[in-house]
């Protein structure tokens, strides 16, 4: 479901609010015509952008805002304007964790931070293994790196689909290895249902996410001066030394945002999810995304689910802004 | 620089946020106009094989409601798994095709929305009133007491389907007419790794339409008069954990079908691996996977005791498709023709042969096609023996809501673990407190 612009009097204020620059510009304009001919410009060639982002993500955003304070259900939906306000009721009914439907979310809440937890430190310790194997050149490299990438490219519902197929129970491939093949488990298991399936979740994600942290890193480590290593291993430092006293401080500007980076896409993960268990995730594995879609879109409560959607927002800015301040901090730190 | 990159960060931070905040939408205006008298969007569900299947069976009918009316009908057809969701989306923005097809189960949701015209007597005589469609089709559109939501256009029912050899095998004559018959001919036929009963454990809306049919006939309704959930009568524990037991019990169903959900239990009935299966006119599946006509019986689902009927002999949900008109259409009239065309007597024949369905429409079921054995079955259970699952604006949250306390309960039942009374009765407790009011 896409956007629809309604006469909402949020965007219009926010529209403003965003485009601080050209205002600022133009009132400079009666005293330094040249100046913001040449200042103007960078803001010119933003605008496409800037109005791109307003009306995919900060319109939408903002009517997903509106709609939080409103009974939305499906008595209303037809007709937007008849819905009630509810004031804080629906953020109330969400943050209410003694009633079921607070409980629920705080259960999906821990399951996701649960599953960031596992998905993000994996993705990232396989990409910079990876990363730091292949930085030597040796024949057969470029294939390596090449076939690492593939999950990247995939099509996400292509290879969750796939995924899916594989962890059936009776005639999954993961099945067929583990129990037809090494004999590992008494009886098939299920990953699809049941406990097993937060595993199957982790798993998916990590083979989806591990690339991207494996080409960001591939890139970093080309930063890196050789001449560092050949001083380090003529002082006798061994590999493993050199990881850490060279490799790992250098790449600390780039894993900075890579981390964040992973964290957002992962804790925000829908695709998943929805692909590889439909509406109705098991509980073990019922991310945070998909318990909003179906407190929306399954219950038809979009007042409810737009509030939930709003406290998430809260949350990831709250996360992002203190990791900022953090590993900022850290940073100038450790320059002076 | 810091900043900047910081400021970078808290954007990318809000735009990956913003995928998950809400979606947009508008206003509608109420009422039908007839500003586009020669024009019509239709939305049609996808009844056969596949969607371009659906359009060349559907474009030559359309063709000639061309011809009669003058009206271009502009057809979509849309598959199920998007239909909902695309629906939910033209009622709030108000952009929709002017006459869709729906799921009959999501009538009284729908119904609820006031988007869609109701059907009151003054609109049914317009197509010819309501007395031309079977009683039960039509308590299928809409909440008791207001007029229906929609009109029905294809009607179906859930049937027995048992493989003949394997019956002839296991030394069974005739197919199970009560459950007991049922459990006990599975024991016989649940060995050398092939089943008895097949079953679509992760299929929230099967599972909703087995136990409902169940819990009808432990005389539970799931919804009181007033329309409030009513999960955990005895009625309705007895009948979810009758329908569990036949897997983690009784050990007719294999453990396995815990996580089928895109009909995998049909492959595995027309591979000669399960017995049996409960299913709404499975016959164009069976024959497209190479099974032949005279392989499989189709027989009414089992009842406690005694022949089919109604209220507790109940043994089937009224399943089908109902057609629907958007209040906001610009060609009411034309919307109107057009209901009346795909209801007509010969489409309505033309259309249920083709899609394999029993027409709601009585005059038209005297055509002998509707007389074959399998539909015979669909037909009289269709008439005697279904009951339409409830018809509350909430209906759409008890399939969720219900339907995964199954399938959780299935998931239980195939680790191994104990189902019991009480294990049932926390699940569906659980389930009733996630209902919103």
């Amino acid at each position: 479901m896409t956007a629809t612009v309604t006469t909402d009097p949020g965007p219009a204020t926010s529209a403003k609010g965003t485009s601080r620059g050209s205002g600022g510009a133009r009132r400079r304009m009666p005293r330094i015509p040249d100046r913001i001919r040449q200042g103007g410009l960078p803001y010119l060639l933003l605008l496409p952008a800037v109005l791109l982002e307003l009306l995919i993500h900060l319109i939408p955003m903002i009517v997903g805002i509106v709609m939080s304070f409103r009974q939305l259900t499906q008595f209303f939906i037809n007709n937007w304007s008849a819905a009630p306000w509810t004031g804080l009721d629906n953020y109330r009914l969400a943050v209410d964790f003694d009633a079921p439907i607070g409980e629920a979310l705080l259960h999906s809440f821990f399951v996701t931070c649960v599953f960031t937890f596992f998905a993000v430190g994996l993705a990232w310790l396989l990409g910079v293994a990876a990363a730091v194997m292949l930085q030597e050149n040796f024949r057969g490299r470029g294939v390596l790196r090449t076939i690492f990438l593939v999950p990247y490219a995939l099509p996400v519902y292509a290879a969750v689909i796939t995924w899916a197929f594989m962890f059936q129970r009776d005639n999954g491939l993961v099945n067929h290895v583990l129990h037809d093949q090494l004999g590992l488990t008494d009886q098939p298991s299920f990953w699809l249902i049941g406990d097993n399936s937060i595993y199957a979740l982790i798993i998916v994600s990590v083979w989806k996410g591990w690339p991207f942290a494996f080409l960001m890193l591939m890139a970093a480590l080309q930063n890196i001066p050789r001449e560092l290593y050949e001083a380090a291993s003529i002082d006798g430092a061994g590999i493993w030394q050199q990881i850490r006293k060279i490799t790992l401080p250098s790449l600390r500007p780039v894993n900075q945002v890579l981390v964040l980076v992973l964290f957002l896409w992962t804790f925000n993960d829908f695709n998943t999810p929805y692909v590889l268990f439909g509406k109705s995730a098991p509980a073990n594995a019922d991310l945070i995304s998909i318990h909003i879609y179906q407190s929306s879109f399954v219950t038809w409560n979009f007042g409810t689910g737009s509030a939930m959607s709003v406290l998430l927002l809260l949350f990831l800015l709250v996360v992002t802004a203190v990791y900022l301040f953090f590993t900022s901090r850290g940073r100038k730190g450790s320059r002076a | 620089m810091r900043h900047l990159r910081a400021a970078a960060a808290v954007t990318l931070a809000i735009s990956v946020a913003a995928g998950v905040t809400g979606c947009g939408g508008g206003t509608s205006s109420g009422g039908g106009s007839n500003e586009s008298p020669k024009t019509l969007t239709y939305w049609a569900s996808n009844q056969g094989p596949s969607v371009e299947a659906d359009k060349k069976i559907l474009a030559p009918e359309l063709k000639k409601f061309e011809k009669e009316t003058g009206i271009k009908v502009k057809l979509e057809v849309v598959p199920w798994a998007d239909l909902l969701n695309r629906i939910l989306a033209a009622t709030t923005s108000g952009q929709g095709p002017d006459v869709l097809n729906i799921g009959n189960t999501w009538s009284a949701s729908l119904q609820a929305t006031g988007a869609l015209l109701p059907w009151d007597d003054k609109n049914f005589e317009a197509i010819g009133g309501r007395d031309r469609f079977i009683d039960s089709a039509v308590a299928s559109a809409g909440k008791e007491g207001e007029p229906p939501a929609a009109v029905p256009l294809y009607s179906l029912s859930y049937a027995l389907y048992y493989n003949k050899k394997m019956f002839a095998d296991a030394g069974i004559t005739t197919p199970p007419a009560t459950w007991d018959q049922l459990v006990a001919d599975g024991k016989k036929l649940s060995k050398d790794g092939k089943w008895a009963l097949g079953a679509e454990g992760s299929n929230l809306s099967n599972n909703i339409h087995q136990t409902f049919v169940l819990g009808q006939q432990h005389g539970a309704d799931f919804f009181d008069k007033d329309g409030k959930a009513d999960f955990t009568s005895d009625g309705a524990v007895s009948a979810v954990k009758q329908y569990v037991d036949f897997m983690a019990k009784d050990k007719i169903i294999a453990p396995g079908n815990a996580e089928y959900a895109q009909n995998q239990s049909l492959t595995d009935f027309a591979k000669g691996r399960t017995a049996m299966v409960l299913w709404q006119a499975a016959a164009t599946t069976f024959a497209s996977q190479g099974m032949k006509p005279e392989d499989w019986g189709v027989a009414p689902v089992p009842v406690p005791a005694g022949a089919p009927g109604a209220g507790k002999q109940t043994n089937s949900m009224v399943a089908g498709i109902n057609m629907a008109v958007f209040k906001n259409t610009k060609n009411i009239d034309g919307a109107k023709k057009f209901v009346k065309f795909m209801t007509s007597d010969e489409e309505q024949k033309i259309l249920c042969k083709t899609y394999g369905s029993i027409p709601p429409v009585k005059a038209a079921q005297s055509d002998p096609a509707f007389s074959a054995p399998e539909l015979k079955v669909l037909r009289d259970t269709l008439a005697t023996s279904a009951a339409p699952l409830p018809q509350v604006p909430n209906e759409s949250q008890f399939e969720t809501a219900v339907g995964t306390a199954v399938k959780e309960l299935f998931a239980d039942a195939a680790a191994g673990k104990p189902v019991t009374t009480d294990t049932v009765k926390a699940r569906l407790e659980k389930a009733q407190q996630t209902m919103q009011q």
